[in-house]
C-alpha cells in the first residue's frame, strides 16, 4: 500500500502536451499566472478560459482527474467566497442583521472565484503533464544563467532529483520502523493529540538515524560514479525545442497578445 | 604479468576520538591483481574486506603504503576520476545507490559525470541494460523493481562507465536466493567479457567460480590461492570462523571413507560428475 504512492500528480500520457519542452511548459505556466492577475473583467477570463479548454483537450488528461485535484482547496474557495460576497460595501441587495450582501460583493466574489479556479487548474496543468523529473531538468535549465550571480541551478535540481528518488525509499522505512515498534506493543492510534505526537518520537529517531545512513551510502556511490558536481556534466536528454515547442510559443504568444489588446480595450 | 591493481604495503586505519586508538582496518598487506582475472576477497564481518575494497577506487585513501589502479596512485588528486573510472564498484544496498527515479536515467548518471556526448551516452545506457537483462525496464521507477532487479540496474550502471575492473563489495548479501543467482551470473558474464572482476563476500560458495580466492583475517591476508588450493585447508579455514562450502566439506567426509577424492572437487557439478564415474 504504502509503496502505490504516487509522486505530486503526474497523470501519464503521451500527448502533444506531455511532449513538450519542459521549460516551454513552466514559462507557459508562469505567464498564464501572470496574465491572470492583469485581466481585471471577465472577458478576459472567458479567454483564459478558453486558452485553458484548449491545453487540457490536447492534453487529453480527464476534466474529473483535474477536478478531483481542486477537492483540497475548496474550503479557502469557499471562504475567500464569503468574505468577499460580505465585506464589500455597495448597492445592498439583502440583509440580515449586520450582515448585507451587495451587489459589488456578488461581483467580486465570483470574480475572485474564477480568478482562483484558472489559477489552479492552470498550475496544475503543469504536474499533471510533466514527469517531476523532466521539470527538474527544466528548473535546471530555467536557472542556468542565474549561475553566474551565484546560484547552484545544478545543484538545486540534483537535490531535487534526489528527494524524489528517496521519498518511496523512507516511506517504506518509515513503514518498517512502524511494524518494528507495533511489534514490540507500541500504540500509534489512541490517545489525544499530544499523546499521538509523542508516539511519532520513536518513529522519528529511528527514521532520521536511517536517512543519515542513506545519505553516507548514497553519497559514496555517488562519488564513486565520478560524480562531481555539474562542471564537465553532460546529460543524456538533451534540451532541443523541436517544433511542437515553436508552436506551442507561437500560441502562447497570440494568447498573450490577446489579453493585452483585451485589457486595453474594456 | 600485467596488473591491473598494486598494492604495496597498504595499512588503513580508521580516525576515532582522541581518547581512543585508531581502528587498524588493514595492517600490512600487498597484494597484485591481474588483468581480466577474478578474485574473491572473502572474510568475516571486521575482517578489513570492505575497506580494502573501497581503497581500490580511492574512496578511502592509504594511512600508509601506496595502491596503484591502471596505473595511477589513488593518492593523486589529478588522476582520482581517472582510477574511479578504471576501477568501477557495486555496493551491497541496492536501494541506497541508485541516484534516480527511472531506470535509464540512474544508468546515464556515471557516463554523465563523465562529460561523454549524449549520443554516446545513449547507446551505452541501452547495451548495458540490456546487458543485465533489464532493457524493458528502462522507464520504471527503481523502488517499483526486485533487490536482485535493482542490482541489476546498480550494476548497469557502473557498466556503462566502461570500466576494466569492476568491484562487487557483497553485492548479494541483502538479496533472496534468486536475485543472488541472477547476480552471479552477471559477473560470471562480465568477466567473460574481459572485466577484472574483485568480488568481496562472506559467502564461501560464491568464491567457487573465482580464479583466485584471498582470505582475509583480522586486517591481513590469511591465504590467497586458488579455489582448491584454499578449501583444502580446511583447519585454517575454520580458525578464521568461516564456513567451508558444502562440497568441500562432503569431499573431506569421503576421504575420511577411504574414498580417494581429488582436491579440485568443489563445485556440486564437479562432485556430481566425479561419484558418477566413481568405481
Amino acid at each position: 500500500m504504502i509503496r502505490d504512492i504516487t509522486l505530486g500528480q503526474y497523470f501519464p500520457g503521451e500527448s502533444a502536451i506531455h511532449r513538450l519542452d519542459p521549460r516551454v511548459k513552466i514559462i507557459a505556466t508562469l505567464l498564464f499566472i501572470i496574465e491572470l492577475f492583469i485581466v481585471d473583467n471577465f472577458i478576459g477570463f472567458a479567454i483564459a478560459a478558453v486558452y485553458l479548454g484548449a491545453v487540457i483537450a490536447v492534453s487529453r488528461v480527464p476534466l474529473s482527474f483535474i477536478v478531483r485535484g481542486l477537492k483540497p482547496v475548496i474550503i479557502i474557495l469557499l471562504f475567500t467566497f464569503a468574505l468577499n460576497i460580505f465585506m464589500v460595501d455597495g448597492q445592498i441587495i439583502w440583509q440580515w442583521k449586520f450582515l448585507h450582501i451587495t451587489v459589488e460583493g456578488v461581483r467580486l466574489a465570483v470574480f475572485m472565484a474564477i480568478r482562483i479556479i484558472l489559477l489552479l487548474i492552470g498550475s496544475s496543468m503543469l504536474t499533471l503533464c510533466t514527469r517531476p523529473l523532466s521539470l527538474t531538468d527544466g528548473i535546471e535549465r530555467l536557472l542556468s544563467p542565474f549561475k553566474k550571480i551565484g546560484l547552484p541551478a545544478h545543484e538545486i535540481a540534483m537535490m531535487m532529483t534526489i528527494a524524489l528518488r528517496f521519498i518511496p525509499t523512507l516511506l517504506e522505512e518509515t513503514d518498517k520502523i512502524m511494524k518494528a515498534q507495533q511489534a514490540r506493543g507500541a500504540d500509534f492510534e489512541s490517545g489525544g493529540l499530544i499523546q499521538k505526537a509523542k508516539a511519532l518520537i520513536p518513529i522519528l529517531v529511528p527514521l532520521f538515524v536511517s536517512a543519515f545512513r542513506i545519505a553516507m551510502d548514497l553519497a559514496m556511490a555517488m562519488e564513486s560514479r565520478c560524480y562531481r558536481g555539474g562542471e564537465h556534466r553532460t546529460r543524456m536528454h538533451e534540451m532541443k525545442l523541436k517544433g511542437m515547442d515553436w508552436a506551442a510559443i507561437a500560441f502562447l504568444v497570440v494568447f498573450l497578445a490577446m489579453i493585452i489588446i483585451e485589457s486595453r480595450i474594456f | 604479468m600485467d596488473n591491473i591493481i598494486k598494492i604495496e604495503n597498504l595499512t588503513f586505519e580508521y580516525l576515532r576520538d582522541e581518547d581512543q586508538m585508531n581502528l587498524k582496518a588493514i595492517e600490512d598487506v600487498s597484494l597484485e591483481i591481474e588483468r581480466g582475472s577474478f578474485t574473491a576477497i572473502i572474510g568475516k564481518n571486521g575482517s578489513g574486506k570492505s575497506t580494502l575494497a573501497k581503497n581500490l577506487n580511492g574512496l578511502l585513501l592509504p594511512t600508509e603504503g601506496v595502491v596503484y589502479v591502471g596505473g595511477f596512485d589513488t593518492r593523486d588528486d589529478k588522476h582520482i576520476w581517472d582510477v574511479r573510472q578504471t576501477a568501477g564498484m557495486v555496493f551491497q544496498n541496492p536501494d541506497n545507490q541508485l541516484v534516480s527515479a527511472i531506470v535509464e536515467d540512474d544508468v546515464a548518471f556515471g557516463p554523465e559525470n563523465l562529460g561523454i556526448d549524449p549520443a554516446e551516452i545513449r547507446r551505452r545506457v541501452d547495451k548495458a541494460l540490456e546487458d543485465v537483462n533489464m532493457g524493458k525496464y528502462k522507464k520504471k521507477a527503481p523502488h517499483l523493481l526486485s533487490g536482485g532487479q535493482k542490482q541489476r540496474v546498480a550494476i548497469a550502471g557502473v557498466v556503462a562507465m566502461k570500466p576494466q575492473c569492476i568491484i562487487f563489495d557483497e553485492p548479494t548479501a541483502m538479496l533472496d536466493p534468486r536475485g543472488r543467482d541472477e547476480i552471479m551470473a552477471i559477473i560470471d558474464e562480465l568477466h567473460e567479457e574481459g572485466i577484472t572482476v574483485i568480488l568481496i563476500t562472506h559467502f564461501m560458495e560464491e568464491a567457487v567460480r573465482a580464479d583466485r580466492v584471498i582470505i582475509m583475517h583480522e586486517g591481513k591476508i590469511l591465504m590467497d590461492g586458488t579455489p582448491a588450493e584454499v578449501y583444502a585447508q580446511e583447519e585454517l579455514l575454520r580458525s578464521a570462523n568461516l564456513t567451508i562450502p558444502l562440497m568441500v566439506e562432503v569431499a573431506a567426509k569421503l576421504r575420511q571413507q577411504g574414498i580417494d577424492v581429488p582436491q579440485g572437487i568443489i563445485t556440486e557439478e564437479k562432485m556430481v560428475e566425479f561419484i558418477c564415474q566413481y568405481k
